[in-house]
């Protein structure tokens, strides 16, 4: 069991040293040089047309609550993946109505063109 | 307790090795293989002696060093530590990703039995899957902390792509898992070691095709490269989440763009290709049906461990061949593949595979 | 668990809610708040809870969180919202995240979770996806059942809202 933690946190680690030395030495190597026009973003060579941060969309918004949604239900597979096969056509029958009724809501938004991207 | 962290750390340094000299051997293979598809001549500057081939080495030695000696810009509107913190919120998930992914069975060495996979879970399959939808914040925040709106708008779209697709990926793994019974990584290619009717390997991509082709589309989608490139689409975007990036940082997002294509070529060869199997091999040797001939254990590793690189490297070049070959698509076309083309397919695909599975009970892996 | 590395991640994961309170701009609150799951992940990675840990990444740091960055970007929080001066809000904020930690405390004391006794070692092989499954798909039954219903009342609210917002 230990063995297992052990190799994840050990990877965890090693990887993030690794991110952490690349940052850290293209800091310590690269040379500085700053000057306001270098400052600018960068917008095809016209001159900046103020910040970026501004409202967007609220179909994106709509495109992450029903991801939220369907990956909840994707999450609740996994378990009734690996012991599906022991509890037989009693537990298809249970996760055909969980399915049934998240299809039911896919539907929906079908319907309601929510997933048009217009 | 001193040794084991010696051999986990070994184990992981050679899969982190083995992602990053994978992303420097694909950024040539794609200038080199793009020019081969296309009818040019690629780069040829960086050989030495006249010799093209050793670009390679060329390539994946001096490219770093010339990223780590130029100056990392940092723009004045931007969010200095987000900024810093993206391309390392980037990298960092795909590289830990590929370490669970099992690049050989057992090896035997003084005595003690050492898997050859560098994280070993149980849920190794959900590890995968959840270092993947941690992918989402380097997008997210290389687009945001840039302030720049080529960035945001690259950020913004990339996300959204990527969580998308994510439902696809996640519910053709179901399937897989489905049909393999278990979540960890190594028993999925274990019981991928039979053959059926004794000539065909029992591969998982002769048990579920389909998932084969939702799980490749939906990692490339996860890759966003060509046809779901748009978050970095050059010609409408600049280069979108990390156009405001330079030197090192840049690196580091290119570098998780190959690595990625490593992963999901690693996935792809585990879920459906028998990962490190090799047909007709068996722990002493080949069995061809009543022949058989006999190998030592070290070859059979050796053996099986190329197999796995062998499988890895063809996907790798498949990516790169589809990212030369096919057109961008358009925003809505790609939302639209993606919620009502992969989600009901992969999802009836679900249900067919539970119904046979339990229908037939004998049916097993 | 070891006690160095518990001590250890329970450094990072404080530093992390901390985070969550202390930062200024929305969005690295909520980034914090990520580092924060992702530490409660591992959390209960060492406790052998494998799935757990799994689902933790996945649903809350990889998609629950998603959905809050893009809220405050799509509102364009800026460092200080107008919320942030009316001290009376501030006051009665503070008071009640005060007040559900002394609960939880003292819940928490009451229930003897915390003194670790009556706990017995988990077994070698022990599976806690498979347990976790049997239990909710036998036990559990309605309550899974039931979460589909919630989720579909989710999705539909969600469409209703945001086709108001777009008319």
């Amino acid at each position: 069991m230990m063995e297992q933690y052990l190799s994840v946190l050990v990877t965890f680690c090693l990887a993030a040293g690794l991110v952490g030395t690349m940052v850290g030495a293209g800091r310590l190597l690269g040379p500085r040089s700053d000057n306001p026009v270098k400052g600018e973003s960068f917008e095809c060579g016209n001159p900046s047309s103020g910040s970026a941060w501004g409202r967007f969309s609220v179909k994106f918004y709509m495109t992450a609550i029903l991801f939220i949604v369907f990956d909840i239900e994707v999450v609740f597979l996994y378990p009734w993946a690996v012991i599906f096969r022991r509890l037989g056509w009693f537990g298809l029958s249970e996760m055909a109505v969980f399915i049934f009724i998240l299809g039911l809501g896919l539907l929906y938004v079908w319907r309601k063109g929510a997933l048009e991207w217009d | 307790m001193g040794l084991e962290i010696l051999i986990a750390a070994v184990k992981a340094l050679t899969v982190i090795l083995m992602v990053l000299s994978l992303a420097g051997v694909l950024g040539w293979v794609e200038r080199k293989g793009s020019a081969l598809i296309q009818d040019r001549i690629g780069a040829n500057r960086a050989s030495i002696f006249g010799f093209a081939g050793a670009g390679l080495v060329n390539t994946m030695m001096a490219d770093p060093l010339k990223f780590l000696t130029k100056e990392d810009v940092i723009p004045t509107g931007v969010d200095k530590l987000l900024h810093t913190l993206a391309p390392c919120v980037n990298l960092f998930p795909v590289i830990v990703a590929f370490a669970a992914v099992p690049f050989g069975d057992t090896v035997e060495i003084a005595g003690r039995t050492i898997q050859l996979q560098a994280v070993q879970l149980n849920v190794g399959v959900l590890f995968v899957l959840a270092m993947a939808s941690l992918g989402v914040y380097g997008v997210v925040l290389g687009g945001w902390a840039s302030n720049n709106r080529f960035s945001l708008l690259g950020g913004i779209r990339g996300s959204a792509q990527m969580i998308s697709y994510e439902l696809g990926m996640g519910l053709s793994v179901v399937v897989v898992v489905m049909t393999f019974g278990t979540l960890d990584l190594q028993e999925i290619v274990r019981a991928q070691g039979h053959m059926i009717g004794g000539i065909l390997p029992g591969w998982g991509v002769f048990y579920q095709p389909v998932a084969f082709v939702l799980f490749f589309i939906a990692g490339i989608a996860e890759t966003k490269r060509v046809p779901f490139d748009l978050p970095e689409g050059e010609s409408e975007l600049v280069s979108g989440y990390f156009t405001e990036y330079s030197g090192i940082k840049y690196l580091m997002f290119f570098m998780t763009d190959f690595a990625e294509i490593a992963v999901i070529s690693a996935l792809v060869s585990t879920f459906f290709f028998g990962g490190w199997q090799v047909p007709f091999l068996g722990d002493d040797g080949f069995h061809f049906g009543s022949t058989s001939m006999a190998l030592p254990k070290l070859i059979v590793v050796l053996l099986q461990l190329a197999s796995f690189m062998v499988k890895v490297l063809f996907f790798c070049w498949f990516q790169i061949m589809v990212r030369w070959t096919m057109p961008r698509l358009r925003y809505d076309q790609l939302m639209r593949f993606g919620w009502k083309g992969m989600l009901p397919v992969s999802l009836l695909n679900l249900v067919v595979t539970a119904v046979v599975i339990v229908a037939f009970q004998e049916w097993r892996v | 668990m070891n006690t160095g590395v518990f001590v250890l991640l329970a450094t990072l994961l404080v530093v992390a809610a901390l985070g969550v309170v202390l930062a200024r701009s929305p969005i690295r609150s909520a980034l914090s708040l990520v580092v924060a799951l992702f530490f409660l992940a591992v959390f209960f990675l060492l406790l052998d809870a494998q799935l757990i840990a799994a689902l933790q990444v996945i649903v809350y740091a990889g998609a629950i969180m998603v959905l809050f960055l893009f809220v405050i970007m799509l509102l364009n929080l800026q460092e200080h919202p107008a919320e942030m001066a009316r001290a009376g809000l501030r006051f009665l904020a503070g008071t009640l995240a005060s007040l559900f930690l002394l609960a939880t405390i003292y819940f928490t004391n009451r229930s003897g979770i915390s003194n670790a006794q009556g706990m017995g070692a988990i077994p070698d092989g022990f599976d806690s996806t498979a347990q976790i499954a049997e239990r909710l798909f036998t036990q559990h039954l309605f309550a899974f059942e039931l979460t589909s219903l919630l989720l579909l009342v989710a999705i539909i609210s969600a469409v209703v809202l945001a086709k108001k917002k777009l008319a």
